[in-house]
């Protein structure tokens, strides 16, 4: 492992984790949040919705199976910090081309572990989600430190992680299965994980890609058989705009399928509104239960938000699917148009795809072959 | 409520006596299914032969029947308690087939009884081996090709057509004889050869050999609207190949990415999605190392060990859960009783990890064949959590109890790299030394996977561990840095000072100064993401404590057993869980401390706080400084926890009960005997060494036969009947195997009457609820015995005598709770020969039939409680108006190699109860539970050692009388002809065909009567009893059992059997006899 170097963390409400430096050994400020999944910190790893906080690995021996390039979800690595109690010095795994700790420094991304995960979870658990410090120096001073800690607000992420021009995919890219295409899809990109759009090519959809600063009438005038909005990091309440644009797509009559983030800005181009949560829902065992059949899934999750199920005019939309842990709203059924939304990742990676026929559902509501 | 309408009286089947591969795990979740049940208004009528379980327990069931599990007595039961429902899927595989048999005939239909849970149709298709493939390849889920076949053609062209190696499975014989892995024509004619001719149906399954792949478990569970959630997938660091109870288990899954757990996670949703489950189910995948390819090895319908292991390793009650499903909640409405705020249909997220070893009984069958394959040889399992795997992993080695805390790997050291290499290829309980000491040495780790197939990610991890040997031991100082590290990887201290020099005091000492001290943590299901209630908690070196000392009330703590292992079985849990209840009952708050995931002790909502620890002084000791407890109970949980004793003392702990030195008094052999002499109670001769010269001179001195024995032992671990100098040779090099802190004891071997009583004494007054008398003649261990309560030989002036010698030795030694006297009646004279000051394995079996409940009333004497004012008199209890007759159970079927003689060393693993008014009825009970049904065939082997020729010719006359054809050895058979009772003389082994083994190859066989010579060094009968053994014959060893099993063949009343509900067994509790 070479040499350890000496890491902390401090947070914001003072409190100090002496461990040891992963990645780059760099200074970074950022919202500290944690993420309950025991695989696939990969997939977390290159999540366009963790852009402005560090995640910490509840999983303590995070590393094991080495870096499967091909299991990134997005081009690179995305969150400001990694926190977790032990790397494993020896991947293994088949198809494993690399380290953890090697991945972290090629994509800049600081970090900390040998840390008790589990005493900073209950701290974010108890106080909720707040700023951080990862820093290799040992001569830091709480007194400057902690008043940045305080000031510091994420922005801007949304346009920071959606691609920045309009891409065009059809099955058999990225990974896809190589199958007919008998349809065409429209992906508003705010901050897509790239298996949202493998599983649109895998039932035969022509995959069109925009980026976070779209134009409605525009998508509109391109007549697709349906718009998927896309998962994406930060503050909904934010992205004013965006939603905009989406309230204009939203009365298009074209069907809508939105995840996470795009089912907030759905949720807010509608009237509702969004708070954010003490700790948030990171990890992949969340059960979500769909009102409509009385069935519950297991769901990938990671929101920091959440739409307020209170807010929903139920003229306007009515919970589709709610959590089963706290009650909270995580899926929208929208009435009177061909608009439905979640909150959680049927696409999963990582992941269970318990819930991914709910992108056979959205093929439904976009007709043609099922 | 119940959401299905019409259930209200449950009937639940237990899983018998326990064997290896059906064990403590079934009590558990039975036991934790009845609660579950009665939590929901439910009436539960409760069915299993085993006495020593907690679900027999009429704590547990509103009627509990202790009797034997066949379809007639389950059909009485069902006519007399007319049960509603029957809950089938608790009992492990004996349970699940009683179900499907009764449902099968159509008698639960007839009787208006629903199959609740799982369906009659749902079994079928996962258990029958055709319509699961067939199910398999319907939803596109792969299961490993094989084929049955009849001949070794068939046999060829399937193997040519799927491939080499191949498995080969003999259909119904035991223990995997007869099968193995055949790589090439050449090895497949021959094995299968060999295998036809053992099966008793002449059909050898053979299948594609996929082992080396990974062996992955997922635990799942399903609701009745179709819900489906995983609570935890494993990983078995051994790859298949190695049955998956005797491989070193991790949980979760370590060298899988989010790829591989969630392919192998929706198949396994998939699979009970189509099978319709509803509650918990098992499967069992290989995946292939270097490819996404996997097989489904095995579904299991119900719940098992692995489940057992899953539910301790999450926090997530399968059983319980499963239950509730079973009544028609689903998983959205059934509360997560850890965290209290979350509901059941959520998947735990592990923030530690945790690893299971197997306990395997290599220890008691030392000429037992140790490879490890797919036939399951453990008797129990440890498991630990930890922070880190390497912790995890140090943690259950020392858990096991087998003198080892590390990897470390002395045993090694003459052996060549070459020779370790070799060594590699050995698949046996020993392999992961091996590797160890493989790393050591510089074998890359390419080559021990490529030889052992174990990921590279365990082999570096178990090279952490030998590095971290090798740092400790080339230390000049032992810094903080490297304390903590070695700490962190849980390391002992007793370890770390031998490698450093120093003493463990030393170790302790700096670890405190340095601020090294273990924190806690809880087990809650969810990462913490959730506050949690649960007072479930594992120990490490590198976090925050998190465990606070809250209650104001007295704190006892209660050791546990640890591993079931020969000798130290699920009764000691019985008495470790119900001590627990008693002392809560009194108010105090109770602290459990054991490392077993198959009991009910080890369940979180049993004691008010449950640590899952090494049950070693260190760890304990780290219990202790966080919680300070007002005392420690050690009596309950057998050896294990009395060896804690002076550890606990030290500590400052207050021992409750008996106290150390009493224990020791009974234990040492000069106390005892100054004991003895003070209150004149006769002992045979003996004397004690520590040398094999001093062991000849005692022998001599004493005069052959005599039984050698170490003290401080636990079934009769090391004990030996010697008839010669040689005998004791041989015996004393095994007993010194390890060594010995305390002396060897010799003692005169006197062939009289065994009997048992277990008491109760507060210092002034003793109970004893009954006297118990062994079938078998002293020289057979206890354990081993057929044993009847009440006695019913001894006349009332012996009776009168062991009460008195009893009650003597009871006040002498200040026992304060239970002690188990073991005497030996011989020429009219009593003799003590054993006393042990804590509970026994008879306890649960004595409280079960005389309605006395022991070992609550032993907890409230050790808070101070006086027997006099109880309401259950003093002395010896008066009979019971049943007799009940517990009969050993054993696995010698599975362990192949095993020496199968009875002796003074305990080999049975469990056993079963025949309860009646009358004794013949009893008896058969008894036989009929230990699955010993005759007779079929009328064809018997007898062959018997010189000294009981005479005393088996009357033996054969009763079984001639019975009909039954009898072959002898030549020298037998002369001695039952020249005395009138015709045998067929038949030729041994090594003689020429036919001899006794064609004739048992001939499937035609009832009982096989063979009494071993001592000493005997040939191995003509030792073949015999095996070769019985593994074609399911049933192979007695001692002319008493064989007498005992004549009594109730004879008898008539075997037609239609009384069931009695042990809890209308009316505890009288008049004036007792005083003494």
């Amino acid at each position: 492992m070479g040499i350890v170097m000496k890491a902390f963390l401090i947070l914001e409400d003072g409190t100090v984790f002496e461990g040891e430096s992963i990645g780059v050994a760099r200074e970074v400020i950022s919202e500290i949040v944690f993420n309950t999944s025991m695989t696939g910190y990969l997939e977390v790893l290159t999540d366009p919705s963790y852009a402005g906080q560090a995640v910490t690995m509840t999983y303590p021996l995070i590393g094991n199976y080495g870096i499967c390039y091909e299991d990134m979800e997005s081009l690179k690595g995305w969150p400001d910090g990694f926190i977790v109690r032990e790397i494993s010095r020896m991947p293994s795994n088949f198809r494993s081309e690399d380290s953890l700790q090697n991945f972290l420094v090629k994509n800049d991304i600081p970090g900390i572990c040998s840390i008790d995960t589990r005493a900073l979870v209950k701290i974010l658990r108890e106080k909720g989600t707040m700023n951080g410090m990862i820093t290799t120096n040992k001569n830091y001073s709480l007194d400057e430190v902690l008043p940045k800690l305080k000031e510091y607000r994420v922005t801007g992420v949304v346009e920071r992680v959606s691609c920045k021009d309009r891409q065009e995919y059809v099955p058999g890219d990225i990974g896809s299965i190589k199958c007919h295409a008998d349809r065409n899809i429209t992906v508003i990109d705010v901050g897509t994980k790239k298996n949202i759009i493998r599983c649109l090519l895998n039932r035969g959809c022509n995959v069109t890609v925009y980026p976070c600063n779209f134009d409605a009438q525009e998508v509109i005038a391109s007549k697709p058989d349906g718009i998927m909005i896309t998962n994406g990091p930060g503050d909904p309440a934010e992205c004013t705009s965006i939603i905009k644009q989406i309230k204009i797509l939203s009365d298009s009559g074209i069907p809508v399928f939105a995840i996470c983030l795009g089912h907030q800005l759905m949720a807010l181009a509608n009237g509702a509104k969004t708070y954010k949560m003490k700790y948030g829902h990171r990890g992949a065992n969340h059960p979500v239960k769909n009102l409509e059949t009385g069935k519950v899934y297991i769901s990938s999750q990671n929101h920091g938000y959440v739409v307020d199920i209170d807010s929903i005019d139920r003229n306007i939309a009515k919970p589709w699917f709610i959590n089963v842990n706290d009650g909270t709203a995580e899926g929208l059924c929208y009435c009177n148009k061909p608009v439905k939304t979640v909150q959680f990742h049927p696409e999963a990676n990582a992941g269970p795809k318990d819930s991914e026929l709910l992108f056979d559902e959205f093929m439904k509501m976009t007709g043609g072959n099922e | 409520m119940p959401k299905i309408e019409g259930i209200g009286r449950v009937l639940v089947i237990g899983s018998g006596p326990i064997v290896i591969g059906q064990a403590a795990e079934f009590d558990y979740a039975g036991t934790q299914a009845c609660r579950s049940l009665k939590e929901e208004g439910m009436e539960v009528i409760l069915v299993n032969s085993n006495p020593a379980t907690i679900m027999t327990d009429k704590d547990i069931a509103d009627k509990v029947y202790i009797e034997p599990l066949t379809t007639e007595v389950l059909e009485q039961i069902i006519e007399k308690e007319k049960p509603d429902s029957l809950l089938p899927n608790m009992g492990g595989q004996a349970g699940l087939n009683l179900g499907m048999e009764l449902a099968e005939s159509g008698f639960l239909e007839s009787h208006g009884v629903k199959l609740l849970g799982t369906t009659a149709e749902t079994i079928r298709n996962a258990e029958g081996r055709q319509e699961f493939k067939d199910l398999m390849e319907k939803i596109g889920e792969p299961c490993a090709a094989s084929e049955l076949v009849e001949n070794i053609e068939d046999g060829i062209a399937f193997a040519n057509k799927i491939g080499y190696p191949v498995v080969l499975r003999p259909a119904y014989t035991l223990g995997g004889s007869g099968g193995g892995i055949a790589h090439n024509e050449e090895e497949l004619v021959e094995i299968l050869t060999n295998g036809l001719r053992l099966s008793r149906v002449g059909q050898v399954l053979v299948e594609r050999c996929i082992a080396g792949w990974k062996e992955i478990e997922y635990e799942v569970m399903r609701d009745s609207n179709g819900t489906c959630i995983t609570v935890c997938n494993m990983e078995n660091l051994d790859p298949v190949g190695v049955h998956t109870g005797d491989s070193i288990v991790v949980a979760p899954s370590q060298t899988l990415s989010d790829k591989e757990y969630q392919m192998l996670r929706t198949s396994a949703l998939k699979i009970i999605d189509e099978l319709g489950i509803t509650g918990g189910c098992n499967v069992q995948f290989a995946l292939h190392p270097t490819s996404f390819e996997y097989i489904v090895i095995e579904v299991n319908p119900r719940v098992s060990r692995s489940s057992a292991l899953a539910s301790k390793a999450t926090g997530y009650p399968i059983a319980k859960v499963s239950a509730k499903i079973a009544l028609g909640y689903t998983l959205d409405e059934i509360p997560n009783a850890v965290t209290g705020k979350t509901y059941a249909s959520f998947e735990p997220a592990l923030d530690y990890v945790v690893v299971k070893i197997p306990r395997l009984p290599f220890d008691k069958f030392i000429k037992a064949k140790r490879t490890l394959t797919t036939q399951m040889k453990a008797t129990g399992e440890v498991m630990s959590i930890c922070t880190n795997f390497e912790g995890a992993l140090m943690k259950a080695l020392r858990s096991l109890e087998q003198h080892v805390d590390s990897l470390e790997g002395s045993v090694y050291k003459d052996n060549s790299t070459e020779e370790i290499e070799e060594m590699l290829h050995i698949v046996d309980d020993r392999r992961i030394y091996v590797v160890a000491e493989a790393i050591r040495r510089g074998i890359p780790y390419d080559k021990i996977h490529e030889i052992t197939m174990i990921d590279n990610w365990f082999i570096d991890k178990i090279a952490i561990l030998a590095e971290m040997e090798e740092k400790l031991k080339s230390c000049i100082t032992l810094d903080r840095e490297l304390l903590y590290e070695a700490k962190r990887l849980e390391f002992p201290d007793c370890v770390i000072a031998e490698w450093t020099g120093k003493t463990e005091q030393e170790v302790k000492k700096l670890r405190y100064q340095w601020g090294i001290t273990a924190a806690f943590k809880m087990v809650d299901t969810c990462a913490a993401e959730f506050a949690s209630e649960t007072p479930y908690y594992y120990s490490c070196f590198d976090g925050v404590n998190e465990v606070e000392d809250t209650s104001d009330r007295k704190k006892i703590m209660v050791l546990g057993s640890g591993p079931i292992r020969i000798g130290q079985g699920i009764e000691f849990d019985y008495c470790s869980v119900h001590s627990v209840w008693a002392l809560k009952n009194e108010g105090y708050e109770t602290i459990i401390v054991n490392n077993n995931p198959e009991t009910v002790s080890t369940d979180f909502d049993i004691a008010d706080k449950l640590y899952f620890e090494p049950l070693t002084p260190e760890d304990v000791e780290n219990i202790v400084r966080l919680e300070n407890p007002d005392g420690a109970v050690v009596q309950f949980g057998g050896q294990t926890a009395i060896k804690l004793t002076e550890a606990l003392m030290k500590m400052g702990v207050k021992i409750l009960g008996t106290s150390a030195e009493n224990v020791d008094a009974a234990e040492d052999r000069e106390l005892f005997d100054e004991i003895l002499e003070k209150c004149c109670i006769p002992r045979p001769k003996g004397h004690t060494v520590f040398t094999t010269q001093e062991a000849l001179k005692a022998a001599n001195d004493l005069g052959y036969p005599v039984l050698v024995r170490p003290s401080y032992v636990l079934g009769g671990q090391g004990m030996k009947i010697a008839v010669s100098d040689s005998d004791i040779e041989e015996y004393m090099a095994i007993i010194n195997r390890y060594h010995q802190d305390h002396p060897i004891l010799v003692d005169k071997y006197l062939m009289g009457k065994e009997v048992e009583v277990d008491a109760i004494c507060d210092g002034e007054d003793i109970l004893i609820p009954g006297i118990m008398e062994h079938v078998e003649r002293a020289g057979v261990h206890s354990g081993d015995s057929i044993s009847i309560y009440p006695a019913q030989s001894l006349s009332e002036k012996i009776q009168n005598v062991i009460t008195d010698y009893t009650g003597k030795l009871a006040r002498s030694l200040n026992v304060i709770g239970l002690i188990n006297i073991q005497f030996i009646v011989y020429n009219g004279d009593v003799y003590v020969i054993e006393v042990n000051p804590r509970s026994s394995r008879t306890v649960p079996y004595i409280s079960k039939v005389t309605g006395i409940p022991v070992v609550d009333l032993a907890s409230r004497v050790i808070l101070g409680a006086k027997i006099k004012d109880m309401g259950y008199g003093t002395g010896l209890a008066p009979k019971s108006d049943y007799l009940a007759i517990k009969m050993p159970v054993f696995s010698f079927e599975k362990l192949r190699g095993a020496e199968i003689s009875l002796g003074p060393e305990m080999k049975s693993t469990g056993e079963c109860l025949g309860i009646a008014r009358h004794f013949n009825e009893a008896l058969y009970k008894a036989f009929l539970g230990a699955g010993i049904d005759l007779p079929r065939y009328k064809k018997m082997i007898l062959t018997v050692k010189d000294a009981d020729k005479l005393e088996a010719v009357d033996i054969a006359r009763r079984f001639k009388k019975l009909g039954y054809e009898i072959f002898a050895t030549r020298s037998t058979a002369r001695v039952l002809n020249d005395n009138g009772v015709l045998a067929i003389p038949i030729n041994r082994i090594n003689e020429e065909a036919p001899t006794l083994m064609d004739l048992l190859l001939e499937h035609q066989i009832d009982l096989v009567v063979d009494t071993p010579t001592y000493g005997d060094k040939m191995k003509d009968g030792f073949i015999i009893r095996r070769t019985a053994i593994e074609t399911g014959v049933t192979c007695l060893t001692s002319l008493d059992t064989a007498a005992a099993l004549l009594t109730s063949l004879e008898s008539s009343e075997t037609g239609h059997l009384s069931v009695v509900d042990i809890t209308s067994i009316n505890t009288v509790k008049p004036d007792t006899i005083g003494i």
